[in-house]
C-alpha cells in the first residue's frame, strides 16, 4: 500500500453566495488550508490540513464558512473506529510515536457531571452574596497546629510560608515555549489583577515578567531549565514538578525548532537545541530524596516560600500524597488525567492516570485518616470546566484549584488539540511571530479576569445557596455533595451519598 | 569566620553562614550537614570533614573547598562558582549544572554531569581525577566533563556513558575507549588540538591537587560528542 491517503477529519463548507473572495481565511490559516485559485477565480481548500480551530470561521466577514466532520467514512466498525484506523495508517507511514496535544478527549466518565450540590431550604437559610459578606480568600500552605502561650498570655505558633489567594483559582503551569510570550504575559497580568497566581511551567521566567514575581509560581522540573537563584527568588512559591496529568511517567520535550532566541535565553539553553525534561528527576528515587530537593529549595530561598509538589493522579496517588505530605512540602498539586498538555504521546495521554475527582477524594481521606491533612494544602487540577466543578472540588477536599485549558479558551483557544504543531492560529501555542501577535495581551488579560471573576461570583452564589459563607467552611464538606448514577464503590471512594439518601 | 560544626544541624549551620557579613568561612568537624552554601554567591567556604548531600546546590558564584569526601548531588543546578573536593564524591555530581567548575581529586559516583547544560558564556566544567560510575553525562546538553582516570588501568567510566547526550563534550583519559556507547554519541581519539581545549582545566586540577599537566595531556584522551543536537527528531508523528 503505497498510497498514503489521509482521510480529512473535517470538511470545509464554503457558501458560494456569501464568499466575497476577500482571502481573509487564506491569511488566517497557518495550516494553509485555504487558497485563492486565480484561474478558477475562487477559493479552494486543502481539507487534509484542517484541524478545526475555527479561526477562519470566526474571522470570515460574511459568515461564509463552516467546518464540519467529514462525511466520507470508512466502513463503520464497532471495534475499529476511524480514528484508530487513521492512527495505524499514520504510524505505518512514518514509524513514529503518535503525538497529541491538550487533555484526554476519550469517552471516560466525568464524575463532576455525576455529582450534585446541595442547597438550604427552610432551616439554615441561604445567604445572599450580594448583601452579606462571602469569603473566597484562601491560604495555601501548612497550617500550624501547635499554639503555645507564654506567661503574658501571648500566643506563639510556628510561622510557615503560605500563599494568599483572593479567589480559590490559580492558573496552572504552562511553559513559555509551549505557549507564547503574549499568552504568558496575559496570564501574569490577569493573576496580578485577580490576586492569585500563575505558574511558569518548566520553561524558566522571561526577563520581562520578573515584575509579576509576587503573583508567580516558579517551577523546577527534571531538566531544571532556567532555574537559578534569581529565578527561585523571583517567585512567590516554588513548584517541584514530579508529574503531569496528561502524561504521567513521561517527561517533556520541546523540539529544537521551537527554541528561538527568546526561549533559549529564558530556558538558558542554546538556540535550536532540544529541551529534554526526562520522566524522572534522576536524583529522586524516594520520598527521602524528594525531601532533599524540597529542603535544598527551602535553604536556597531562605525558607520563606512555600514549596509545592505537583504529581499526576495515578493509581496509588493517596499513598504518594501521604509521602509528599511528610516530605516537608507545603502544598500538593494533583493533576488528573484530563489535564492538558502542549504535547504528549497519544497512547499515554489517552490511557494513563485516573480522574481527578477520585484522586482528590482519596488523597483528602487518606491525609485526614492519617491526621496529616493540615500539614499540606491540596490543589486540584486536570479539568475544572466551570465554577460548579470548582465548588465540587473544594467540597471533595481541595483548598484551591488550578485551571489551564479554560484559561486558554478565555484567550481564544478552540480546543483543536494541535498545539504540538506550533501553528496555533490563535497565537497561543506557537512561537511564530506572525501568529503570536494575533493575541493581544490587553484583551486576553481582560478576558481571563472576566472569566475568573464570573466564576468567583458563581462560587459565592452556590455557596450562599448552601448557607456557607467561606471557602474554609466548604472545604472537604462532602455532605454538600450527592452522587447520581454512581455505583456503591464509586460513592465510597468519593465519600459521598447517593442522591435521595 | 571559623565554625565548629560539631552537633550543629544543617539549618543552624547554613543560617550562621548566611547571616554573617564575613566573606571567608572555615568549617571544621562537618559531618553530613546538607545544602551547605545553597544558592550562595560571593563567599568562600573551606570545609573539613564530610559535608552532606546537595553541597553547593544552586551555587551562584561562591567557592567551596572540601578537605574530605563529599556526598551526593554536589553542585546541583549550579549557576556559577567553584567546588573543589580533596577526596571523592557521590552520585549526580553537578546535576543540571549550567556554569562554574567542579574539581574532584578522587572518584565520583553514578550520573556525573547529568543534564549539564550551557548557555552562551555560561559553560560548566567538571574534572574528576579518578574514575566515575555508570551513566556519565546522561542527557548532557552542554559543558565539558573531563575524567582523568589517574591510577586506573581500565577505562575509568562505567556503563551507559552518554545516554541521551545531546550537547557538550566529554574527555576521557584512557588507553581504551569506553564501550557500549549509545548510537547518538560519537567517540574519537582527541587530537592534540582538541586536548588544548581542556589544558586550562587540567592545569587548574593540577594546581589544586598536584600532578603534571604535560604528562596528563600527553596520554590518550577520548572525546565524546553527540552526533546531532536533536537526537529525538524522527521519533514522533503528529496525531
Ligand atoms: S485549520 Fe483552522 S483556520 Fe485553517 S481551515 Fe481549519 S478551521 Fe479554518
Ligand atoms: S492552544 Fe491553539 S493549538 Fe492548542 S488547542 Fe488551543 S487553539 Fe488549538
Amino acid at each position: 500500500m503505497a498510497v498514503n491517503y489521509k482521510n480529512p477529519l473535517f470538511e470545509v463548507v464554503r457558501n458560494p453566495d456569501r464568499c466575497i473572495k476577500c482571502r481573509v481565511c487564506e491569511r488566517q490559516c497557518a495550516n494553509e488550508v485555504h487558497k485563492y485559485d486565480a484561474d478558477l477565480d475562487k477559493m479552494i481548500a486543502n481539507e487534509q490540513n484542517c484541524v478545526d480551530c475555527q479561526r477562519c470561521v470566526c474571522l470570515c466577514p460574511t459568515n461564509a464558512l463552516k467546518i464540519r466532520p467529514n462525511e466520507n467514512q470508512f466502513r463503520p466498525n464497532g471495534n475499529w473506529s476511524m480514528q484508530l484506523m487513521d492512527e495505524v495508517y499514520k504510524q505505518a507511514g512514518s514509524g513514529g510515536v503518535l503525538l497529541s496535544a491538550m487533555g484526554n478527549p476519550q469517552n471516560y466518565p466525568v464524575y463532576w457531571d455525576k455529582i450534585l450540590l446541595n442547597a438550604s431550604q427552610v432551616t439554615n437559610p441561604p445567604i445572599d452574596p450580594l448583601r452579606e459578606p462571602m469569603e473566597t480568600k484562601t491560604f495555601l500552605g501548612k497550617k500550624s497546629q501547635k499554639i503555645s502561650y507564654d506567661k503574658d498570655g501571648k500566643a506563639h505558633y510556628e510561622k510557615t510560608p503560605y500563599l494568599e489567594l483572593d479567589v480559590p483559582i490559580m492558573f496552572s503551569a504552562m511553559s513559555f515555549g509551549s505557549i507564547s510570550k503574549n499568552a504568558h504575559e496575559s496570564l501574569a497580568r490577569a493573576a496580578t489583577a485577580l490576586g492569585t497566581y500563575y505558574n511558569t511551567g518548566e520553561g524558566g521566567l522571561h526577563r520581562d515578567f520578573y515584575q509579576y514575581g509576587k503573583n508567580t509560581i516558579v517551577q523546577v522540573a527534571s531538566g531544571r531549565f532556567g532555574v537559578f537563584k534569581g529565578y527561585l527568588d523571583a517567585g512567590a512559591a516554588v513548584e517541584i514538578k514530579m508529574g503531569q496529568g496528561a502524561k504521567p511517567g513521561i517527561g517533556g520535550h520541546l523540539p529544537g525548532m521551537k527554541v528561538n532566541e527568546e526561549i533559549s535565553r529564558t530556558r538558558m539553553i542554546p538556540m535550536g537545541a532540544d529541551a529534554i525534561s526526562p520522566a524522572p528527576h534522576h536524583d529522586i528515587y524516594s520520598i527521602e530524596d524528594l525531601r532533599q530537593l524540597v529542603n535544598s529549595l527551602k535553604e536556597a530561598t531562605g525558607g520563606e516560600k512555600p514549596i509545592i509538589v505537583k504529581i499526576a493522579a495515578v493509581h496509588n496517588v493517596a499513598a504518594i500524597a501521604s509521602g509528599i505530605a511528610r516530605s516537608g512540602a507545603d502544598i500538593i498539586a494533583i493533576d488528573g488525567f484530563r489535564g492538558g498538555t502542549g504535547a504528549a504521546p497519544t497512547r499515554i495521554r489517552d490511557n494513563v492516570g485516573i480522574p481527578i475527582e477520585l484522586a482528590l477524594a482519596s488523597v483528602d481521606s487518606r491525609l485526614r485518616d492519617e491526621g496529616i491533612r493540615n500539614d499540606v494544602s491540596i490543589v486540584a487540577a486536570g479539568s475544572m470546566r466551570s465554577a460548579a466543578d470548582v465548588v465540587k472540588a473544594i467540597a471533595l477536599g481541595a483548598d484551591a484549584v488550578y485551571i489551564a485549558t479554560s484559561a486558554l479558551m478565555a484567550m481564544g483557544c478552540h480546543l483543536c488539540r494541535s498545539c504540538n504543531t506550533g501553528k496555533c492560529n490563535w497565537g497561543i501555542a506557537t512561537q511564530r511571530a506572525d501568529l503570536v501577535k494575533r493575541l493581544n495581551p490587553d484583551i486576553a488579560a481582560e478576558r481571563l479576569i472576566n472569566l475568573v471573576t464570573a466564576w468567583n461570583h458563581e462560587i459565592k452564589e452556590i455557596m450562599g445557596g448552601m448557607g456557607i459563607n467561606s471557602i474554609e467552611a466548604l472545604r472537604g464538606n462532602r455532605l454538600m455533595l450527592r452522587g447520581v448514577g454512581l455505583n456503591q464503590k464509586e460513592l465510597d471512594i468519593l465519600g459521598i451519598m447517593h442522591a435521595g439518601e | 569566620m571559623t565554625i565548629d560544626a560539631k552537633n550543629l544541624g544543617y539549618d543552624e549551620l547554613n543560617k550562621m553562614i548566611k547571616d554573617s557579613a564575613d566573606e571567608k568561612f572555615e568549617l571544621s568537624n562537618v559531618l553530613g550537614q546538607r545544602y551547605i552554601g545553597a544558592g550562595m554567591s560571593g563567599k568562600e567556604i573551606k570545609i573539613t570533614g564530610t559535608p552532606g548531600n546537595a553541597l553547593g546546590a544552586y551555587l551562584n558564584g561562591a567557592k567551596i573547598i572540601v578537605h574530605g569526601n563529599a556526598q551526593d548531588a554536589i553542585g546541583d543546578t549550579m549557576n556559577d562558582g567553584a567546588i573543589i573536593v580533596h577526596g571523592n564524591c557521590g552520585d549526580t555530581t553537578g546535576y543540571a549544572m549550567r556554569s562554574g567548575e567542579i574539581y574532584v581529586q578522587g572518584n565520583a559516583g553514578y550520573r556525573v554531569g547529568i543534564h549539564m547544560k550551557s548557555y552562551k558564556e555560561l559553560y560548566p566544567i567538571i574534572v574528576i581525577g579518578g574514575k566515575v560510575g555508570d551513566f556519565l553525562g546522561e542527557y548532557q546538553a552542554g559543558g565539558i566533563i573531563v575524567v582523568l582516570g589517574i591510577g586506573e588501568e581500565k577505562c575509568p567510566v562505567g556503563s551507559f556513558c552518554g545516554t541521551g547526550m545531546h550537547g557538550g563534550e566529554m574527555f576521557i583519559r584512557s588507553e581504551n575507549a569506553p564501550t557500549g556507547l549509545p548510537k547518538q554519541v560519537s567517540c574519537s581519539e582527541a587530537t592534540a588540538e582538541e586536548k588544548e581545549q581542556i589544558r586550562r582545566y587540567v592545569d587548574r586540577f593540577v594546581k589544586h591537587f598536584g600532578n603534571n599537566t604535560e604528562e596528563l595531556l600527553q596520554s590518550k584522551f577520548w572525546k565524546l560528542v553527540p552526533n546531532s543536537a536533536n537526537p529525538y527528531k524522527q521519533l514522533y508523528v503528529s496525531n
